[in-house]
């Protein structure tokens, strides 16, 4: 199997604060990490390679920074890595995004399965796994929870989350699949990785590297501007309840009907 | 005009997979090389299928159409098991309040097996036009077969704005849509107005995990598309005597290529979260697996949904389907009864946005203090019982 695992890096929001005065995110002194969703996309595709054979390669579009991430992909098991980047990339919404990364597995050629996650949690859109498979004229399935089989005859069969269960689906390679975290426990990079990761080459891919129309990429393919950005109301802090536990709840479900809400009342309305 | 899909001669090799995966019989082959005849509607199927890389779609010149040609705003009638979806009238709330600043009408693409009933049901809620494609053989997890019938006919009846649901299957299928349009898409909208003398469509969006919101604009692209986020907006009720026309499209329809195998519903009453008014979650203070008994008791008791942290669900205490935050589940609920969670800023990413937040927790310090619009600090093993003992009263 030849298997391509997209990964964005992001800022660590663990760490992300919110300057007071300013009321904006500050981002400064915030680690970038591997969207954690991605983890969870490598960690299948290597354990896809383990159980099937084949190789397994991280791809990124970014600036030239993600390259870390990238080596981190490799200390994790990847086989080989590959940086799509160039200032004509950037400010690309997903749609200029997918239509890049798109061309760049084109460029790798042969893909079997893409993997995603299901969304990055700096944008927390989604968009660019569809898109991608668009692109590439593949079927994509999202919110994968478990790959069940890949057969002999290219067939894979795969659960999908949904809201009010799962589903099981079955379709032929090539495919992109977006995972959830649900889908397995992503490892911790070995020694043997570490090493293979500060020896690894990684390719750096510009526009002119990649078969692509150059008004399709960047800020200039990206049919979407931010107006504006800004930072929500911050909650005033609320009303904490005083007293012996019975009064407190007392207090409690006395606010909550006082707020138009039938706590309690009307039942089995879910 | 230039073909826009074409076969790469000398990468080729005849293996007619494009043949079979072709729903059009649109490609056949000629001395051992495909050709693509007029019957092709660009699907992109055979392009996914080749090996060879031997199949080029050439898409329009990237620039923005003649935004004058498209006008109305058009909503993605998402329907499940025979059910429109609820967000669905969401979405028509808000087409309906964007039609009083833009003055358009409101259409609405249905497509699927036996959906009639849905489109009447879309003209009682206030929309003047159902473009319906009604056949067996579209599956409701099929967003390949879908998002084809939805381009095709967004392409044909030119709405300047087209929305969908911030759902799982909206999530997949619109931009997938945007991607063959090539036209502007915001995800997960909580927020959308019209914006001065253009007339725009302004979507406001949270991001960062609702750490900061962005407001997005697609000036030269036509529709401008968005996802709404499931239970921000409100409901559209019924418009007593409200008449629609419903317009029954016969559009060719391509071969799945995805296959339902089985759905397998879980529990309604306590999993559905997206769906849930009311919602009661426990975390790491619950210590120990069996005391979320407690936290379901309670959601039954007020007809709501359990939600869990991610330290409670990484320690197996519940299946991830429970999971509220940042690598789970986002949700907007009446009421978000968080107990025994300390509050980390990738849990609040996940229910900031519920009207009210109640946190019960023994530590007076813990962070979800600072989002909770009510709270109890004590022992939850004695609040949430008393909770439920003086409800029931």
């Amino acid at each position: 199997l030849k298997i391509v695992v997209c990964i964005k890096q992001v800022p660590d929001t663990t760490n992300v604060r919110i300057n007071p005065e300013t009321n904006t995110l500050m981002r400064e002194g915030v680690d970038s990490i591997i969207n954690p969703f991605d983890m969870y996309a490598l960690e299948e595709g290597i354990r896809l390679r383990e159980k099937h054979g084949g190789s397994v390669i991280a791809l990124s579009m970014g600036p030239p920074q993600v390259e870390s991430a990238l080596r981190e992909a490799i200390s994790l098991g990847v086989d080989e890595a590959v940086l799509l980047s160039d200032r004509a990339f950037a400010g690309a919404d997903t749609l200029a995004t997918a239509y890049t990364l798109a061309r760049g597995i084109r460029k790798i050629g042969k893909a079997d399965v893409i993997l995603m996650g299901r969304q990055a949690i700096d944008g927390d859109t989604g968009q660019v796994g569809p898109g991608v498979a668009e692109n590439l004229g593949l079927p994509h399935i999202t919110e994968i929870r478990k790959i069940e089989e890949i057969g002999e005859d290219k067939s894979i069969v795969v659960e999908r989350l949904l809201e009010d269960g799962y589903v099981r689906l079955k379709t032929s390679l090539p495919v992109l699949l977006t995972v959830v975290k649900e889908i397995n426990e992503p490892r911790l990079p070995s020694l043997k990785g570490k090493m293979a990761a500060k020896k690894a080459e990684i390719p750096v891919w510009s526009a002119a590297d990649l078969e692509l129309d150059t008004q399709r990429i960047g800020l200039t393919g990206s049919p979407t501007q931010v107006m504006k950005i800004f930072t929500p109301p911050r909650p005033s802090g609320g009303k904490i309840f005083e007293g012996d536990v019975q009064s407190t709840v007392a207090q409690l479900i006395a606010a909550l009907r006082d707020a138009g809400i039938a706590i309690g009342q009307k039942k089995g309305e879910a | 005009m230039a073909e826009p899909i074409r076969v790469i001669l000398d990468k080729c090799v005849g293996c007619g997979l494009c043949l079979k995966v072709c729903a059009y019989d649109a490609v056949s082959l000629v001395d051992k090389k495909a050709v693509i005849n007029e019957r092709c509607t660009v699907c992109g199927a055979c392009v996914g299928v080749c090996r060879y890389d031997a199949i080029e779609i050439e898409r329009r010149p990237f620039k923005g159409q003649d935004v004058e040609n498209y006008a109305g705003i058009c909503l993605f009638a998402e329907h499940r098991r025979g059910k429109l979806s609820s967000v669905v009238l969401e979405i028509i709330g808000a087409a309906r309040e964007l039609k009083k600043e833009l003055d358009r009408s409101i259409s609405a693409i249905l497509v699927g097996d036996k959906v009639q009933g849905m489109a009447e049901e879309l003209v009682a809620f206030g929309v003047d036009e159902v473009w319906m494609v009604e056949d067996p053989s579209i599956g409701d997890f099929d967003e390949d077969v879908q998002s084809d019938l939805v381009t095709k006919i967004l392409l044909e009846k030119k709405p300047e704005i087209f929305l969908g649901g911030g759902t799982i299957l909206g999530r997949s299928l619109l931009p997938r849509v945007a991607a063959r349009i090539l036209t502007g898409l915001t995800a997960d909208c909580t927020e959308l107005s019209i914006d001065g003398d253009k007339k725009l469509l302004r979507q406001t969006r949270p991001a960062f995990g609702g750490n900061i919101m962005a407001t997005i604009l697609c000036g030269g692209h036509r529709p401008q598309m968005a996802t709404v986020r499931h239970k921000v907006m409100k409901e559209a009720q019924a418009l007593a005597g409200h008449q629609g026309r419903i317009e029954k499209l016969d559009l060719p329809i391509l071969k799945p290529r995805v296959e339902v195998l089985e759905f397998v519903e879980e529990k309604m009453d306590t999993v559905n979260l997206a769906e849930a008014d009311f919602i009661v979650s426990g975390g790491r203070g619950l210590k120990d697996p069996k005391n979320f008994a407690l936290i379901e008791e309670l959601a039954r008791s007020i007809g709501g949904a359990v939600g869990a942290s991610r330290a409670a669900v990484d320690a197996g205490w519940i299946p991830y389907s429970h999971q509220v935050g940042q690598t789970g589940k986002t949700v907007n609920p009446t009421i978000y009864i968080a107990c025994g969670i300390s509050g980390a800023i990738q849990h609040l990413a996940g229910m900031k946005g519920s009207d009210i937040i109640v946190a019960i927790n023994s530590d007076p310090s813990a962070p979800i203090f600072t989002t909770a619009h009510y709270g109890i600090v004590g022992n939850l093993f004695e609040v949430v019982p008393e909770m439920i003992k003086q409800l029931k009263e």
